[in-house]
């Protein structure tokens, strides 16, 4: 462990973070801040701020602090697992903290120091990237941050939540976990990271060891086999259920349904069936959803817009 | 006295691009408040960083000037109410009045303020006026919609005048002398002493505070490695702003990339290192794009930048051979296959498909090479390539990099064997795409983004959607300065309404069919056979109003204004030509009115001019039921010959002639003139000979001025009077055969 600028640094010289060691790691890092330490939300989504821990509790006065790993799916992004950096499946470290603190960006370059990238070797920037989600309704200004030019993090503070502004705003910070290790690790290929290290005789696998045969098969369905019948209906399903769950009251279970009819919707557009006059009435459908959870949220919680 | 102010914004990364443009507002902002107060420094020095803006306000006053003032009251004689009143407004006692002749005087010290506490009221003022173009909220003041709104959010401000700190805070933010130097390369905060050492501290925080001096830095230092590895760095003025907005310190370091990726297209590498990398690109002795890339890092590394050009080179290599990939991938599936997806692509929700322009577009295209108003331009090949245009706006390329279309459908269309012309025209068809871009020559390509650009207009206009005000949404102004670019660059030989007639009867076949309907169900029974013909004329007459009413050709003479007035051509010239109406062959139409601009600076077509206007106000006073001339009339508008009063007026002339007076001899010569000149003017002008029309004209200057001389048109001779009203009616016919002469100022 080296001491630098008030950050304690992981020393990657001798042995690079496995990918397993690298989220304990940030686990570490953001619970010592303050942060709850969720589990992924078990629901397919398109990325961490999908999670209800993020969109929902983003809105609301009251403070909250987290992180977690989320798995995330685009469909659309599959490669049958032929592609070095592109998968339809992959994961995402969400930190949300609200209201944001004023060293929010200290915070994070600290936790880049604790897995070991030293920001006197290597080019950490800041870069004008604003975020906006129509499906959610939400919006924030922040930053790419660029590691020797790459893109390692989203960095947004939140401004409007489904619609809402947000009183007071929530800093999110997204690390693209797999970029940032095949960085730490120094590959090529995601399918050639560590995943773990070597205990004894019990061999370290990698990540392609763990998720290649994954990406073959799910790309094939994404793309080939699922039954766009069925997809359709499912949308509608989702669709009306989530409507009746705004009515009956339990918004939490609203939004899961928001959560389903997003990720069907993202299915039915790797399928190639949604032309692009429609796509922008899906997209609203969603929006629809995701926005009456959260107002359904609020009045449920007896917050002002 | 007076001394130095300095103001540091200090906030978390301010996007590159607002960078400029936040200092000039901060300078202007600062200067407009301290004026209002009377304030006014010897000179300003600003600076901004990515993490703060700041300025140096040089030899401001301590203080602003006293000033005193004299106010008069009431009569001393006044009741005691109105003595009070005074005093109260004064905020004086009766002892410190003046009488003066029966009257209270008081002279108002007012004394000069303090400059400190003028700044701690203008810099709260200035931070919360702050024009960004977007701004933010943040921590836990945010509870509130209320709170400050910054460009990120706001860390800490320096204001120090002189040697002192100015007392301000704003949201829990005190200003004080602390600020902070490079991220990585300083730690802990740095007191600054005064203005004068601001600059100097920083550099030794490793923060060059002075943006100039970064782009300095960052374009000599790529210069040199460029030269150092022995080629040659493409300049590019904005990519250094850019990267001097990114960095406090700045180091260039430069790295190579795998040269098979070379067979990229090397517009596609450029952009991918210039706008998703902020590289440098570089180019061998040759000229030829080179495998190397320069970067801007914000340290310098302790390894000396090895880590830095690795992992760059590392991202460039996975951005590069997805370029290739996607290169690879597009050229696997014909350009004829891609185009079938545009069927899938909405144009604009009222006007159909890509797929449906495409085939507006290609019917244009050939329709304009077999008329042979682009001349050599096979019309097979015109609607071919007009087919295959848009055919790139659907490959993995232009999804990834939509600034490449047009280019990259080129270099497919090249890839797959296609004649050089058909691929040229798709490459430049969307040419020019403004001002002083390169205009299409070649006569396919000339075809193609003609057809593309007048569909585009017609079909926006047929819609109703046209631009208003600043607002052009579809860019509407652009095409039709395309349109206007390519007429006159190819002197392409057609009446503009012509053109735009075929294009909108394309884009509005609904129209076009209900007029015929209505004709058809009009006339057919009451038509003889025979007079079919007479049929389709009144069918094409009747769409062609419709497209005055639409304002398409006013849009036009607008835009062409605006493009010859660049050019140095006279707006009101064009306005006299265009006036006359019908005259919508642009190049003839230009001719004329560079014969007239020239004409018009001549003396004698500056006298004519006076001399017209003169017999024009006559006219207008003696006549004013006729004095009027219709500038709608035009040649395809039926019927208009009837109702327009200059020709109504000539025909007139005609039947008081000959005199039943004897003339005086300048009315004779004039008359003599008249009939020499008129004929030859209209003569020249059929056959497009405006400089004879012009000289033709010139020809009456010398009459017209002698006549004004020696003539009394106002006779009491009622039928003298009326011959020469007719006479001067018959000398402005004769000049608007040229031009109107009455939209011409001066």
């Amino acid at each position: 462990m080296i001491h630098w600028n008030g950050w304690d640094m992981q020393d990657n010289a001798s042995t690079p973070l496995s990918f397993q060691q690298l989220i304990l790691k940030l686990h570490d890092y953001w619970a010592a801040q303050g942060c709850v330490i969720l589990q992924p939300f078990d629901m397919r989504v398109g990325a961490g701020t999908f999670h209800p821990a993020t969109t929902l509790r983003s809105l609301g006065p009251d403070p909250w602090n987290c992180a977690y790993v989320q798995p995330s799916r685009r469909p659309t992004d599959g490669r049958y697992g032929e592609n070095p950096n592109r998968l339809q499946h992959y994961y995402q470290y969400q930190v949300i903290m609200k209201p944001s603190p004023p060293d929010l960006q200290a915070l994070y370059l600290g936790s880049l120091a604790a897995i070991g990238i030293d920001p006197l070797v290597h080019d950490i920037r800041f870069v004008e990237d604003d975020w906006e989600s129509p499906t959610l309704g939400a919006w924030g200004l922040g930053w790419e941050v660029w590691c020797d030019g790459m893109e390692v993090t989203q960095f947004t503070y939140f401004q409007q939540m489904g619609g809402y502004d947000c009183k007071p705003v929530t800093g999110e910070l997204t690390y693209g976990l797999e970029r940032l290790a095949m960085y730490i690790q120094g590959k090529d290929s995601v399918y050639d990271l560590a995943f773990n290290d070597a205990v004894g005789d019990r061999p370290a696998v990698t990540y392609g060891d763990v998720f290649l045969e994954n990406e073959r098969q799910l790309s094939k369905w994404n793309f080939e086999v699922a039954d766009t019948d069925k997809l359709f209906r499912w949308f509608k399903d989702a669709e009306a259920e989530g409507q009746a769950s705004i009515a009956a009251g339990v918004p939490l279970a609203a939004y899961e349904q928001a959560i389903e009819a997003s990720h069907i919707f993202n299915l039915l557009q790797a399928r190639g069936v949604i032309s692009v006059q429609e796509r922008a009435s899906y997209m609203a459908r969603v929006r629809d959803l995701a926005k009456g959870s959260c107002e359904a949220w609020m009045t449920h919680n007896g917050w002002a817009a | 006295m007076s001394a130095d102010f300095l103001l540091e914004l200090r906030c978390e990364e301010i996007p590159a691009r607002m960078q400029a443009r936040a200092s000039e507002d901060l300078t202007r902002l600062f200067t407009e408040t301290l004026a209002e107060a009377g304030l006014k420094a010897a000179r300003l020095t600003s600076y901004v960083t990515p993490r703060r803006l700041a300025l140096i306000a040089h030899d401001l006053p301590l203080a602003t000037q006293a000033v005193s003032e004299e106010f008069k009251g009431p009569r001393t004689s006044a009741p005691p109410q109105a003595l009070e009143g005074f005093l109260r407004k004064t905020g004086l006692t009766q002892d410190q009045l003046e009488d003066r002749g029966g009257l209270w005087f008081a002279l108002v010290e007012k004394p000069g303020r303090a400059t400190a506490d003028v700044l701690a009221e203008a810099i709260p003022a200035i931070i919360r006026a702050f024009p960004w173009p977007k701004s933010m909220r943040w921590g836990k003041a945010s509870q509130s919609t209320e709170s400050l709104r910054w460009v990120r959010p706001l860390q800490g401000i320096i204001a120090l005048l002189g040697d002192d700190v100015v007392p301000v805070a704003i949201e829990g933010v005190a200003a004080g002398r602390a600020t902070m130097g490079h991220r990585f390369h300083a730690s802990g905060e740095i007191a600054i002493e005064r203005a004068a050492t601001y600059a100097a501290q920083l550099k030794d925080a490793f923060v060059i505070v002075d943006q100039a001096e970064r782009k300095a830095i960052i374009a000599s230092r790529a210069e040199a490695l460029a030269r150092d590895a022995g080629l040659e760095l493409i300049p590019d003025v904005g990519l250094v702003a850019e990267n001097a907005g990114l960095t406090e310190w700045p180091v260039s370091l430069f790295g190579r990339f795998d040269p098979a990726f070379l067979e990229v297209p090397p517009e596609v590498i450029q952009l991918t290192l210039r706008i998703n990398q902020k590289y440098f690109v570089l180019r061998d002795k040759a000229g030829a794009l080179a495998n190397a890339f320069i970067c801007t890092a914000n340290i310098d590394a302790t390894d000396g930048g090895k880590a830095i050009v690795a992992g760059n080179g590392k991202v460039l290599a996975a951005r590069l051979s997805d370029a290739r990939f996607f290169w690879e991938q597009d050229k696997k599936t014909p350009l004829a296959v891609h185009a079938d997806k545009l069927a899938r692509i909405t144009f604009h929700e009222k006007l159909g498909t890509v797929a449906d322009k495409v085939e507006r577009v290609a019917k244009l295209a050939r329709w304009l090479a077999t008329e042979g108003i682009v001349k050599g331009a096979d019309p097979a090949l015109a609607e071919q390539a007009a087919r295959l245009a848009k055919a790139d706006l659907v490959t993995e390329m232009v999804g990834e990099f939509p600034e490449l279309q047009g280019l990259m459908g080129g270099y497919y269309a090249r890839a797959e064997g296609l004649p050089d012309v058909v691929a040229d025209a798709i490459r430049d068809h969307y040419k020019p795409v403004g001002q002083g871009d390169d205009v299409p020559t070649a006569p396919v390509t000339v075809a193609v983004s003609l057809a593309d650009k007048l569909d585009t207009i017609a079909s926006f206009f047929s819609a109703g959607i046209k631009p208003t005000g600043s607002k052009d949404p579809f860019a509407l102004r652009r095409a039709a300065l395309g349109v206007i670019s390519l007429i006159m660059t190819n002197t392409l030989r057609s009446e503009l309404g012509h053109l735009v007639y075929q294009a909108e009867m394309a884009s509005d076949m609904t129209r076009y069919e209900r007029v015929s309907k209505l004709i058809d169900e009009r006339w057919q029974d009451t038509l003889p056979e025979t007079m079919g013909w007479y049929h389709l004329e009144l069918k094409e007459t009747f769409n062609r109003l419709f497209l005055y009413e639409s304002g398409l050709l006013d849009f036009f003479a607008d835009r062409l204004k605006v493009q010859q007035r660049e050019a140095g051509v006279r707006h009101d010239l064009i306005d006299a030509v265009f006036a006359l109406g019908g005259e919508d062959d642009l190049v003839r139409l230009l001719a004329r009115v560079k014969a007239l601009q020239h004409f018009i600076a001549t003396e004698d077509g500056t006298n004519l001019l006076a001399g017209y206007k003169r017999a024009a106000n006559i006219l207008k006073k003696e006549r004013p039921q006729t004095g009027k001339i219709s500038s709608e009339a035009g040649e395809e508008n039926p019927g208009a010959a009837l109702t327009d009063p200059t020709i109504a007026d000539a025909i007139r002339v005609h039947d008081a002639l000959p005199l039943a007076y004897t003339p005086e001899p300048a009315e004779a010569a004039l008359i003599a003139a008249l009939d020499s000149a008129a004929p030859r003017a209209a003569a020249a002008v059929d056959a497009e000979d405006f400089e004879g029309a012009m000289a033709a004209l010139a020809t009456l200057r010398g009459p017209i001025d002698a006549f004004f001389d020696a003539v009394t048109v106002n006779d009491a001779d009622p039928a003298k009077r009326d011959a020469r009203l007719n006479l001067l009616t018959h000398i402005r016919a004769a000049v608007h055969k040229v031009a109107d002469f009455s939209k011409i100022e001066g």
